[in-house]
């Protein structure tokens, strides 16, 4: 289809040419299929979406991360080796759902399977220690509405927790839809989205690692 | 113990939470309840539930999506304009010691639920309705990317509507103004549900705009017909494209901060509080992030209904279309790089006021450079005064005058003087009304036609004009004078007597508004009335120039009954020129989206979420929470979500037209 329309772009080069023996196409009868395209666009422009809501947290602790009301201060309060710890899981998950997406190229449903799985403890370990370290902030009386910083500092990881939590949750959905119709079409697309999803939450990780933590550290 | 229950189950709702001592209130109540049971009795004795389930609430197809966003902004504009007639009246009487007849719990209720509702739930739902109606047709596309999705998204903008209208009644809306900057919407100077109305209205809606913005950028990057190439596309479609990238590039923005907001008001965080190193200057800068990329998405579509008008009825083709796309796609980025001109007087020093000073002349350009081109368009063509051009004429009048005070408030001294003054009020109505609403009525009167198969009476729809553009003069020249002598906006009592005067004629002006909108009103029930003499039976009554009007009005549900192939920027124009014969034969069975209720059902499950938030119901809210993962969940469970539209009904369809039209010639 598309090489009868560059054809007859070549014999109607601008619309004042004079008309040639053959009419000008005006139709196709074909159906064109765009879906899968337009679902793999459609989530990355969501995605974007996504990280400018990052970006206001993001900028919103630049601004406010040192306003620490007399407070607890950034290095007073990071536990690094826990970070480092938590990081290690979000990042092992990354590369097992990459495993799983390598499995489902070649089409083996359990192995797929087990590498989601994977992926999902992996998810929860990281979620279980954000909680530990929430929970251990909050005794410490570093809770959120302690000042400016904090409060900053809990939305931005917070929020990113809450995405690993949806992440999750959909992850879990979609075991359950490949296990009852297999890697069929729909099931293949959902897994991508929920791939670059997943690696998208790794890379805003690496930013609240950074800019948060390891340069609250130094300061 | 049983106040434990109580709190329990309607959390801060209660019985003093129902305004029955406000006579203005309690009257308007029993008004919308006469007509809300007159209505709901019509539907059920006509047996028109089943059908409007069926055929129109459950709908993906986005010809019908795109009516229903439009009905949505009609009736948010009677309730947006009711705030500001009650505001004019107000102003005008409230002189000589009188206090008027609003107190000021009510006006400064009434000036928030008029921006917000007029922003939010007006001009948005319209241009968001037109774009889903146009743009598939004029890509040659059957439907938008994410049918569903589109059918979701608009059931969220209702749920943001129908929280704000429930403020109404029961409880309160925000006392803020239309951005609720802190520190007075912080739970210590607004402890009430005013501002939670507003959050949780506001964030309803846009999980559906934003939704609704991705949806339309799949579907003009990724549905055009073949041989639409992205500089042969409608103007109205790039625009919808420059704006759609806009709502996706802002709208997460203003999420975002009113979730800060909420948290600071729900949780006892202090991102915009005074104390504990909060920073109420964060919150107006990252609203301004979003507010000022907003005014482009309403204003850009508009843009290119003038751009579609002015060539349709002059029978040119455009002048200047690259410099048309540039000076959009130009507009797109630059809407970034002026927030701060919003609050100059924040004391951001001399260099960073100057930048953005700078930056804010600098959109004039571009805009200027499509004024230009409109007019190189008309010049020595053929022009038909019909409405459409009427109404794009009055843009350009009035548009310019709004755009040139626009460049004065840019410069940062003289905003210094003019900052929160009602000249500022003036400019931005200049703008918003000669420009953007200006603009859905001329591509309300030239799609009409196309949506429903007959055309709007055209003298109702003059007097309509006459009145709205000569009211605005009216209504808001007085507002020009009165800010440059220094009064300032949201004022509900005055001490000068001298002032009197400038308000009254501006109040006059309201009234000509008024007498603009009911003569719309009347024209399209008339229109109704007289459809047999209006109707077209072509599907393109304007001698029209892009895609739409190649297929009939109303257009079938499967837009074209082929996929059409473009060679020209004003493709239908070539076609006609070009000999085009209609397809009568060889139809096949064309692939559709189904229908679905679960976008009702999840946009109704949110407002009551939002609800619960609302009064602090949190057994409510757990309730509806879980129940949107499970309905949204479930839905996913649903593979089936297409179907044939077996090729006898497309025959049947398509004769029909031929015969219509053949009886026509």
């Amino acid at each position: 289809m598309t090489t009868t329309v560059e054809a007859m772009h070549g014999s109607h080069a601008g619309h004042d040419t004079p008309r040639d023996a053959t009419p000008p196409v005006f139709y196709v009868r074909d159906e064109h299929a765009h879906e899968a395209a337009s679902t793999a666009l459609g989530f990355w422009i969501y995605l974007m979406s996504d990280c400018l809501i990052f970006a206001v947290l993001f900028a919103t602790y630049g601004v406010l991360g040192t306003s620490y009301a007399a407070g607890p201060t950034a290095k007073e309060l990071f536990d690094l080796p826990l970070v480092a710890l938590n990081t290690t899981m979000l990042l092992l998950s990354s590369i097992t759902y990459g495993f799983a997406m390598l499995a489902m190229e070649k089409g083996r449903t359990g192995q797929t399977q087990g590498w989601l799985a994977i992926t999902l403890l992996f998810g929860l370990a990281f979620l279980g220690i954000e909680l530990y370290e929430f929970a251990h902030l909050i005794h410490e009386g570093a809770g959120p509405w302690r000042s400016a910083f904090l409060s900053s500092f809990f939305t931005l990881v917070g929020t990113h927790g809450l995405h690993v939590t949806f992440g999750s949750v959909w992850l879990v959905t979609l075991m359950v839809q490949v296990a009852r119709r297999g890697l069929i079409p729909a099931n293949r697309r959902r897994l991508m989205c929920l791939s670059m999803f997943w690696h998208f939450l790794d890379v805003i990780w690496i930013g609240v690692f950074t800019f948060v933590y390891l340069m609250g550290a130094l300061r | 113990m049983l106040e434990t229950l109580t709190t329990f189950l309607f959390g801060r709702l209660s019985l003093e939470s129902f305004p029955y001592h406000e006579p203005i209130v309690v009257a308007t109540f029993f008004a919308v309840m006469l007509g809300g049971i007159a209505l709901v009795a019509a539907l059920s004795y006509f047996k028109l539930w089943g059908y409007l389930w069926k055929e129109w609430f459950t709908t993906v197809d986005h010809k019908r999506i795109g009516i229903m966003y439009m009905i949505l902004g009609l009736i948010m504009l009677l309730r947006g304009f009711a705030d500001a007639i009650m505001m004019r009246a107000q102003q005008a009487i409230a002189f000589n010691g009188s206090e008027g007849y609003l107190n000021s719990h009510h006006f400064d209720q009434v000036f928030t639920a008029h921006g917000v509702i007029m922003i939010f739930f007006v001009a948005m739902p319209f241009v968001t309705g037109l774009m889903n109606y146009v743009v598939p047709l004029q890509i040659g596309a059957r439907d938008v990317s994410f049918p569903f999705l589109n059918n979701f998204s608009f059931w969220m903008t209702v749920g943001g509507a129908v929280l704000i209208m429930a403020s109404l009644f029961v409880g309160e809306f925000a006392r803020t103004g239309w951005l609720a900057y802190p520190p007075l919407s912080g739970l210590e100077a607004s402890p009430d549900v005013g501002v939670d109305y507003y959050i949780w209205a506001l964030q309803v809606a846009g999980v559906g705009t934003t939704l609704s913005g991705i949806n339309l950028i799949c579907t003009i990057v990724k549905m055009r017909a073949p041989g639409m190439t992205m500089m042969k596309m409608p103007v109205f479609t790039w625009t919808s494209l420059c704006t759609n990238v806009l709502i996706v590039a802002s709208f997460p923005i203003l999420t975002a901060v009113l979730v800060l907001l909420s948290l600071d008001r729900y949780v006892g965080t202090h991102f915009f509080t005074n104390d504990m190193g909060g920073n109420p200057m964060m919150y107006v800068n990252l609203i301004w992030i979003w507010g000022h990329p907003e005014v482009y998405i309403l204003i850009l579509p508009c843009f290119g209904i003038f751009s579609e008008v002015t060539s349709t009825f002059t029978g040119k083709k455009l002048f200047g279309y690259t410099s048309m796309v540039y000076a959009t796609v130009v507009i797109t980025i630059l809407s970034y790089l002026v927030w701060l001109h919003h609050f100059f007087t924040m004391g951001s020093g001399a260099s960073v006021n100057s930048f953005f000073g700078i930056t804010t002349m600098i959109i004039s350009i571009p805009t200027g450079a499509k004024i230009f081109n409109w007019l190189f368009t008309m010049y020595r063509g053929r022009i038909r005064f019909e409405l459409p051009m009427m109404w794009t004429i009055a843009f350009m009048l009035t548009f310019v005058i709004g755009g040139m005070t626009g460049v004065l408030l840019a410069v940062p001294p003289a905003d210094f003087v003019l900052h929160n003054s009602l000249f500022l009020i003036a400019h931005f109505h200049n703008v918003i009304i000669g420009g953007v609403l200006f603009g859905l009525f001329a591509g309300i009167y030239y799609w009409w036609p196309k949506a429903f198969g007959f055309r709007l009476d055209p003298f109702w729809g003059k007097m309509s004009f006459w009145f709205w553009v000569i009211g605005f003069y009216f209504a808001f020249m007085p507002l020009y004078v009165l800010g440059l002598m220094g009064v300032t906006r949201r004022l509900r009592v005055f001490e000068d007597p001298s002032l009197q005067i400038w308000f009254q004629i501006a109040a006059f002006g309201a009234v000509l508004i008024a007498l603009g909108i009911g003569s719309f009103l009347i024209q399209i029930a008339v229109s109704v009335l007289k459809r047999k003499q209006l109707v077209d039976l072509t599907g393109d009554p304007w001698h029209g120039r892009t895609l739409e009007w190649a297929t009939s009005s109303p257009p079938p549900d499967y837009n074209f009954a082929f996929t059409p192939v473009i060679h020209d920027n004003d493709a239908w124009w070539d076609m006609k020129k070009r000999g085009y014969a209609r397809p009568l034969e060889g139809f096949r069975p064309i692939h559709m989206p189904s229908n679905t209720g679960t976008g009702i059902i999840l946009a109704g499950i949110s407002t009551a979420l939002g609800f619960a938030l609302i009064w602090h119901i949190w057994w409510l809210a757990a309730v509806s929470f879980i129940g949107l993962l499970v309905v949204a969940i479930g839905h996913t469970f649903n593979y089936n979500r297409d179907f044939h539209i077996p090729v006898d009904e497309v025959v049947r369809t398509e004769s029909e037209r031929t015969r219509l039209l053949s009886g026509q010639v």
